[in-house]
């Protein structure tokens, strides 16, 4: 894969549709060799953890 | 989610005391105004929303077992509700989006190097267990600041995706985008809302 730029596009699609292999394939060889990609990956799926909390009250159900 | 759509069949009644608890009703119809707002910008169909997912909890507080079920329980019949209102709603444009729909293309520059690599100080960095965030109501103030700072269009379509959680072929009939356009603005959504968590809660030392 050519730049973090288009990783990141991939990434945010694959929240909505399920990526061709060779997407796949490309995203999964920058993963192994970018660090800060591999952050945000993980942090599209904490996005998605939040806002499902966020849209059960997560606010109304936390502490000051 | 159709799990907790139906309410629970425990006999406890705390849920149904926290009702009659004037506070708590006052706390929790704000919350779900404000959830309903932000994604109608209506302040009339938020009320109408709220005030009928109200109704149906105290018509059925008998059968939640706590108040934090019934909270999720709320939620999920306003969530319903402004899905269909969303699917209703034949179009809603934005005329700011006409306006600056062609400007797309540069939105990312500040984040990436021209070789489309992350710039030095832009690179994400590890975050730690959301878990501790989302019961803590400081976050949540963050959380919808940032929201708050995404161009409408953004937050809207985030909102209706990832709040909502409808598909993207209903988005795009709901708010008349191609789904390359939809995914050109999640994806600048989510860059702009990763920055921004990032940046005020959790890239910040304690």
């Amino acid at each position: 894969m050519k730049s973090c730029r288009e990783a990141t596009r991939l990434m945010s699609e694959s929240q909505e549709r399920k990526l061709p292999l060779r997407e796949q394939a490309s995203l999964k060889l920058h993963l192994a060799l970018c660090a800060p990609c591999r952050n945000f990956s993980k942090q599209m799926n904490i996005l998605r953890r939040i806002s499902k909390s966020y849209a059960e009250g997560g606010p109304e159900k936390a502490e000051e | 989610m159709s799990d907790y759509l139906v309410p629970s069949a425990s006999s406890e009644t705390r849920a149904h005391d926290s009702l009659e608890n004037s506070q708590f009703l006052v706390d929790l119809r704000q919350q779900m105004l404000r959830f309903a707002s932000l994604q109608l910008q209506d302040t009339q169909l938020a009320e109408d929303a709220v005030q009928e997912a109200l109704m149906g909890a105290l018509k059925n507080s008998r059968s939640f077992s706590g108040r934090s079920a019934l909270k999720t329980w709320v939620f999920a019949i306003l969530k319903n509700k402004i899905a269909d209102i969303l699917r209703q709603r034949q179009r809603f444009v934005d005329a700011d989006h006409l306006v600056h729909g062609d400007r797309e293309e540069h939105d990312h520059d500040e984040l990436f190097d021209q070789t489309g690599h992350w710039q030095k100080d832009e690179r994400p960095k590890k975050w730690a267990d959301p878990e501790s965030a989302i019961h803590d109501k400081h976050f949540w103030r963050i959380f919808e600041a940032c929201l708050n700072y995404l161009p409408s269009r953004q937050a809207q379509l985030f909102m209706m995706r990832e709040f909502i959680e409808l598909e993207s072929h209903e988005i795009c009939a709901a708010a008349e985008v191609s789904v390359s356009n939809l995914n050109v603005t999640l994806h600048r959504a989510r860059l702009r809302l990763r920055e921004c968590l990032e940046d005020h809660w959790f890239g910040v030392e304690d």
